[in-house]
């Protein structure tokens, strides 16, 4: 291992959710790495500016219309992915929602939405970047973005926790059908970060009072996903496969 | 973005059981990193050849004789630290000892102890006093080199799972009490790595066919593997990652 462990030259990545937060920052950091990038969202006109962002770098990137929870349409955005970059090697599967409220209270059209969207949909992104990884007898890196509410409870939060529970044991399951094939599946399990999905609740005084009561005391920065990221999807992490990597400022620790 | 993501210049790490193996691997690349490193282990015989091959490649390192089993030792290495370098910043805790191959039940006192004299003892020292100096100079990260055994008991090493699953623990005890001073305490949980401390798991052919049956990704690691993980736990990269415990293990413990 050399510091050149951490590049993603040569590398073809496709990140979905990649219009905002989280998704769109990947896409950044993967391109700054060396990778092609493939940006896939439900609205191919809200990536078209990071697109512009990362050619007018001297990257390449493709924006794709994806509606995870449509298997055609998954198909259909890998399919326009391996026609322009060839086969996708790296998958971060990022796309995700969530609709907070007490379980019993919870409306069945909205546990729908979120179970499609963030376990039926990393599934169907997933199994579909594992069989054309297959089929070109390739090995590749699948991350999940997962939660530290895969693995711990916070009232008011079930439906998500429950989905990204389901993302974690996905990752452990593919890991294990698929290690045998040069294929690494891990998870990213984020703490509480800024994002278009729950600023409202950070910026009002009840939020504020939880974040103090955090460890580190603060939310994670954007940036701090960088270096989880490129280790999990690059050849630094080459024997990492099946694992849980928590980005939390050390929530997991406390009772969160 | 990437080169300085992990760039380590100016930093002072301490790798302690650095002469071979996974710590001598993580001791290069942290230096290439740009960090003066530190390399210590019981003899500094060992320990001036990782330094002399990491200087010959143009980077900064010093030998440092060091047995974390005596308490003296430790003691000594980290006023040496602070005499030399008035610093530290990073802590590779990776000196383990592993003298006991058996079944549980007939572990006898000596290597009992010698097992949690080191492993247990040992790194809770080392940690504390790093700490110690990591205060002072306004944080730093400490990464202990657990074992998949801490999740999971190997085969024939019983005193030893129980030591690494302490550290388990102990990381995140440790993570606990100091993520408001800016000190980040993480553990890595390498699985089978080819190494001459493993050699054992490598040489009984029963354990070893046991073992390979569990990975699935069919192979054992080299120590290199180990290195980027570390890395990444040491550098600004992991800004917001303490007291996580990651598996590097080719999907052992899935």
């Amino acid at each position: 291992m050399d510091s050149k462990c951490f590049d993603l030259s040569g590398r073809v990545a496709l990140v979905t959710g990649a219009s905002s937060g989280f998704g769109e920052h990947f896409t950044r950091v993967l391109a700054a790495a060396g990778a092609r990038v493939v940006a896939g969202a439900r609205r191919e006109d809200r990536l078209h500016r990071l697109v512009d962002d990362i050619a007018a770098a001297g990257g390449a990137a493709l924006a794709v219309a994806m509606d995870v929870t449509d298997a055609a349409s998954v198909a259909a955005a890998f399919a326009a992915a391996e026609a322009k970059f060839g086969t996708v090697d790296l998958l971060v599967n990022n796309a995700g929602v969530a609709a907070p409220g007490t379980l019993h209270k919870t409306a069945e059209a909205d546990w729908d939405w979120v179970v499609d969207t963030n376990l039926k949909g990393a599934w169907l992104v997933a199994a579909e970047a594992a069989r054309r990884m297959l089929a070109a007898r390739r090995g590749g890196a699948i991350v999940n973005i997962a939660s530290v509410l895969g693995m711990a409870t916070s009232r008011g939060h079930g439906v998500y926790s429950a989905t990204k529970a389901g993302v974690i044991q996905l990752t452990k399951h593919m890991a294990l059908e698929l290690a045998g094939k040069n294929i690494r599946v891990n998870a990213i399990c984020p703490g509480y970060f800024k994002t278009e999905m729950n600023d409202e609740y950070f910026d009002s005084a009840a939020g504020q009072a939880y974040i103090a009561a955090t460890p580190g005391g603060r939310l994670g920065r954007m940036e701090e996903m960088d270096g989880p990221l490129l280790l999990l999807a690059s050849d630094a992490g080459s024997f990492i496969n099946g694992a849980l990597l928590p980005v939390d400022g050390g929530h997991l620790v406390m009772s969160i | 973005m990437s080169t300085k993501l992990f760039d380590l210049s100016g930093r002072i790490a301490l790798i302690a059981g650095a002469s071979r193996g996974i710590g001598a691997a993580i001791a290069r690349l942290l230096a290439e990193q740009g960090a003066h490193v530190i390399v210590t282990s019981r003899k500094l015989d060992g320990c001036q050849l990782v330094v002399d091959e990491i200087r010959a490649a143009g980077h900064s390192a010093e030998a440092m004789a060091c047995h974390i089993g005596e308490m003296e030792q430790i003691e000594a290495a980290f006023a040496q630290v602070r005499a030399t370098h008035g610093r530290l910043d990073i802590l590779v805790n990776n000196a383990a000892a592993n003298p006991y191959f058996g079944h549980v039940v007939d572990t006898d006192l000596p290597a009992f102890q010698k097992t949690l004299d080191v492993n247990i003892r040992g790194y809770f020292y080392m940690s504390a006093g790093a700490i110690k100096l990591m205060r002072e100079g306004g944080g730093g990260a400490i990464v202990n080199v657990g074992s998949v055994n801490g999740i999971t008991p190997g085969p024939l090493q019983g005193i030893y799972s129980i030591s690494k699953a302490a550290i388990i623990s102990m990381t995140k005890t440790f993570a606990k009490e100091c993520a408001g001073e800016n000190i980040r305490v993480n553990a890595l949980l390498p699985g089978l790595t080819k190494t001459k401390f493993a050699g054992a798991l490598f040489t009984n052919e029963d354990v070893h066919r046991e073992i390979m049956a569990g990975i699935p990704m069919g192979r054992h690691a080299e120590p290199g593997e180990m290195a980027g993980a570390v890395l990444y736990l040491a550098s600004d990269a992991a800004s917001y990652t303490t007291g996580i415990c990651l598996t590097v293990d080719g999907g052992l413990t899935i």
